[in-house]
């Protein structure tokens, strides 16, 4: 299901192409004809609760997990393992804090991780290892144990890692989760800056769409398998999420904070019925 | 106890020493004292199965430590690693327990194997030994990157195109050789102390990977030396210090370790006032 | 009929004392090394239990050495070695089996020093295999009266304190919630493991011990859905393992006149054989407990 997928984007090719997939997994169908595409530099959120599908999505688009139908393209190459064009920043990465290993060291890796044979000095790519750690403000603690960091910390090294090989397209699976206020809104700051700077599309998954407001371009909403892409005021609407959800769904806008109240699956309300706070929606395009 | 037999020993116990020092970084890297336990434990059976069919230990070393790696790597299909190793060591310890009964084998000979013995390596097998030794020392240089990727976060690896599962296999394949590289010095109980203890101290005190594997060896080494040498001397068994030495080669490490953070976090703490 | 019976019990076998002791103190071990391997197996920690077992073997050789019963040293050894697994932190979940590893090598380097001094100041030849493998057809009526003391105990323990100590294997923090002291569950599933790896290491052998702890656990495990039928189902299989192994075994003396074959070996393989029979069948379903707990998964 798509809505208005916005302003016509001038005619660059896609980082990423997802064509009407679908994904079934152990007899349930996980996903249900998503279909979406992003510009290079886009900030995209993929919004879901727990259960709607935001990781098999992930992992499908990067060839873990074959989609039973449709396609997924990335910017140019299509079909199983990505080696290069895509970073991935995973979901929850257990780090030792005994492991012997720098900030500075795992980023390395994400250069030169998977290739054999003795691993021999190269001032090139220390050089882009530099870059890499100021491009995340990660200079500070670039020789701390990666185990040590805290969380904020320990997910811009990560990035760092993912994208020290200029990947085109950039994937994080709620990368939030688990921060607290200001680190989720670093980590915001320092993606959103990345992808301005150097035209790489980030698709970040969340429960909570809040700290992405300022800077997503578009959002991305699943629900039960089923995806409403467009932009937040297109998509993140009682009615839009109503027909998605397939039950009542009230959106409520409070401070330049957006709820998404999902009624219990009995309630029968006309759809006209909204919460006492909300305020009219805004009704000019973004 | 520098001359004749004990020259070949010397040489072997550094080559057991450096090859330990190296592999058992990254078993305590990927938590795995069981599997490091499991495959030597499991190949000694392979001596008595080699020693009924005539042929060299090591054949039947590698043939029993390589029926473990495919026990504990490939049998996995969703049951947990702990229990499939325990498993994979008693299949292998039972099949010992008949062919040990069918052998020839005297009580001291089966000792030696458990426990080491100081004068275990003979001058032909020195040679076998030592390029063994290079070739596991060789083998972990070449997948360096890749096995230490996947040892921090399977999923950065697979990120990366390397597979995780092949990791495992090729990591347990690495530990089995060193295991019956070390094994007729160390002994079959003890040779996983030397993969455990030095390594859990290296980590502890070298913030980087290769640091961390450099250190590992420099104390493996002395630690192995000084058992050479204490079982020369007491005639008591070689896996005796080994285990106590490791043992306390980490404890040493851990306490070294812990003393610099406080002495970091007192400078820490002046600074602010 | 008979004939039949004659064939698979060769003669004697029930009339024999050592078999009569090798029936109750066999099959006690393995009922309690059930008992105590379904809590193992939900807390994770086959390593620790493992290393236990070859840890009190140094308590055996010991034994030997000064003229101790056997049983008292495997016990004895088991119970310093939990105590020192505790200290090191075996119950956290990371790093926990480097802590078991430390502890274990230097209970097994002790185990080598009393093993050799064994065979230079006694006259015990044979103390190794004794030990390593067990006497199952060897157990002093001393040693019987002591393994029969130490089944019992343990049996009232898990039975009196089955509930508490099963919700603390879980999760520790469920259990203390409900006001379960999880301090003290702790250290009754040290002792019980102490008890059930002394009364295996006589019978089967400290190395093998593990096999009546692991085995029954494992497959009653996969096949029962709650964890009370699971502890009775794992009994069962390590009795019947057991009691047939010995049985076999009596009865290998007459296939290779003169010299039997080990009854450790049959115990195991009969343990493995439920284990893969058991596999298969329940291949499809999705496994009962966590995968690996705490940490991220080589090659999940």
């Amino acid at each position: 299901m798509t809505v208005r997928q916005g302003p016509p984007q001038a005619a660059v090719a896609p980082a990423l192409t997802v064509a009407a997939v679908s994904v079934r997994l152990g007899g349930r169908e996980i996903l249900r004809n998503v279909d979406f595409a992003l510009g290079p530099g886009e900030f995209t959120g993929l919004i879901g609760s727990n259960g709607a599908g935001k990781t098999t999505l992930l992992r499908t688009i990067l060839g873990f997990q074959s989609p039973t139908r449709g396609t997924v393209q990335v910017a140019g190459g299509s079909g199983a393992r990505r080696r290069g064009p895509v970073g991935y920043v995973p979901q929850k990465i257990h780090l030792d804090p005994d492991l012997p290993m720098r900030a500075r060291d795992l980023v390395a890796l994400g250069l030169d991780g998977n290739r054999l044979g003795l691993p021999l000095p190269s001032p090139a790519n220390r050089r882009l290892v530099e870059e890499m750690l100021t491009a995340v403000d990660a200079q500070a603690f670039a020789d701390e144990r990666v185990g040590h960091l805290s969380g904020g910390e320990q997910q811009r090294v990560l990035i760092a890692h993912a994208l020290i090989r200029r990947p085109s397209l950039l994937l994080l699976d709620e990368p939030l989760a688990n921060l607290d206020v200001r680190s989720a809104s670093e980590v915001v700051g320092v993606l959103a800056r990345l992808a301005r700077e150097h035209r790489i599309a980030v698709l970040l998954s969340a429960h909570d769409m809040n700290p992405l407001l300022e800077v997503m371009d578009r959002v991305i909403y699943l629900a039960d398998g089923r995806a409403a892409v467009g932009s937040v005021d297109e998509v993140v609407r009682g009615d839009v999420l109503s027909e998605l959800y397939g039950h009542h769904v009230d959106v409520i806008r409070v401070h330049g904070r957006i709820l998404v109240v999902v009624a219990p699956a009995d309630h029968t309300g006309d759809p006209s019925e909204h919460a006492a706070l909300v305020p009219p929606e805004p009704r000019s395009p973004r | 106890m520098f001359s004749g037999f004990m020259v070949h020993t010397w040489i072997a116990v550094s080559v057991v020493a450096v090859v330990a020092g190296a592999v058992g970084l990254f078993v305590v890297i990927r938590d795995s004292a069981f599997a490091a336990h499991t495959l030597p434990l499991g190949a000694f059976p392979g001596a008595a199965a080699a020693n009924l069919l005539g042929i060299n230990p090591f054949f039947g070393l590698l043939a029993f430590a390589g029926l473990g790696v495919f026990g504990i790597g490939r049998l996995r299909q969703g049951t947990r690693r702990d229990v499939i190793t325990a498993l994979t060591l008693v299949t292998l310890l039972g099949l010992g327990a008949l062919l040990l009964s069918l052998t020839t084998q005297y009580s001291s000979e089966i000792y030696a194997l458990l426990f080491g013995q100081v004068l275990g390596v003979s001058s032909g097998d020195l040679g076998l030994v030592a390029a063994l030794g290079a070739v596991v020392v060789a083998l972990t240089a070449w997948l360096y990157r890749p096995l230490l990727l996947s040892s921090v976060s399977p999923e950065l690896a697979e990120a990366q195109g390397v597979s995780s599962q092949r990791m495992e296999i090729l990591f347990l394949s690495l530990v089995a050789l060193a295991t019956v590289l070390t094994l007729p010095v160390v002994g079959a109980l003890l040779v996983f102390s030397l993969m455990v203890g030095p390594p859990a101290a290296a980590r502890l005190l070298a913030v980087r990977p290769s640091y961390a594997v450099l250190l590992s060896v420099c104390i493996a080494l002395p630690t192995a030396w000084a058992a050479v040498a204490l079982s020369y001397v007491t005639s008591w068994p070689v896996g005796f210090f080994i285990g106590t030495l490791s043992a306390a080669a980490y404890g040493l490490g851990s306490a070294w370790a812990a003393w610099r953070r406080r002495q970091s976090q007192r400078a820490a703490a002046t600074e602010l006032i | 009929m008979t004939s039949v019976l004659s064939v698979l019990f060769a003669a004697g076998f029930l009339a024999s004392g050592p078999v009569q002791t090798a029936l109750l103190v066999g099959g006690g071990a393995a009922v309690v090394s059930a008992a105590v391997g379904v809590f193992t197996v939900i807390r994770g920690q086959s390593f620790a239990g493992h290393a236990l077992a070859d840890i009190s073997s140094a308590g055996g050789a010991l034994s030997f050495l000064i003229g101790l019963n056997p049983m008292l040293g495997f016990l004895g050894m088991a119970a310093i070695g939990a105590g020192g697994m505790e200290l090191v932190g075996v119950r956290r979940m990371r790093g926990r089996d480097l802590a078991t590893g430390v502890v274990f090598g230097v209970g097994l380097a002790l185990a080598a020093l009393f093993l050799y001094l064994d065979t230079t100041s006694t006259s015990t030849t044979g103390a190794t295999v004794t030990v390593m493998f067990g006497s199952m057809f060897a157990i002093a009526p001393a040693t019987a009266l002591y393994a029969a003391a130490a089944g019992l105990v343990a049996l009232v323990v898990v039975a009196t304190f089955y509930r508490p100590l099963l919700l603390s294997s879980v999760n520790e923090e469920l259990a203390a919630v409900q006001g379960v002291r999880v301090g003290l569950m702790g250290l009754l599933y040290s002792l019980v493991l102490a008890l059930a790896v002394s009364l295996s290491a006589i019978t089967v052998g400290a190395v093998l011990s593990t096999a009546l702890l692991i085995g029954p656990a494992a497959t009653a495990l996969r096949v029962a859905k709650r964890p009370g039928p699971a502890t009775l189902l794992a009994a069962g299989i390590g009795l019947a393992a057991t009691w047939l192994g010995i049985l076999l075994a009596y009865d290998s003396y007459t296939w290779t006149p003169g010299h039997g074959w080990p009854v450790s070996f049959f115990i195991v393989a009969l343990v493995m054989a439920a284990y893969l029979l058991a596999r298969p069948a329940t291949a499809g379903r999705a496994a009962a407990l966590p995968l690996d707990p705490g940490r991220a998964g080589t090659g999940a």
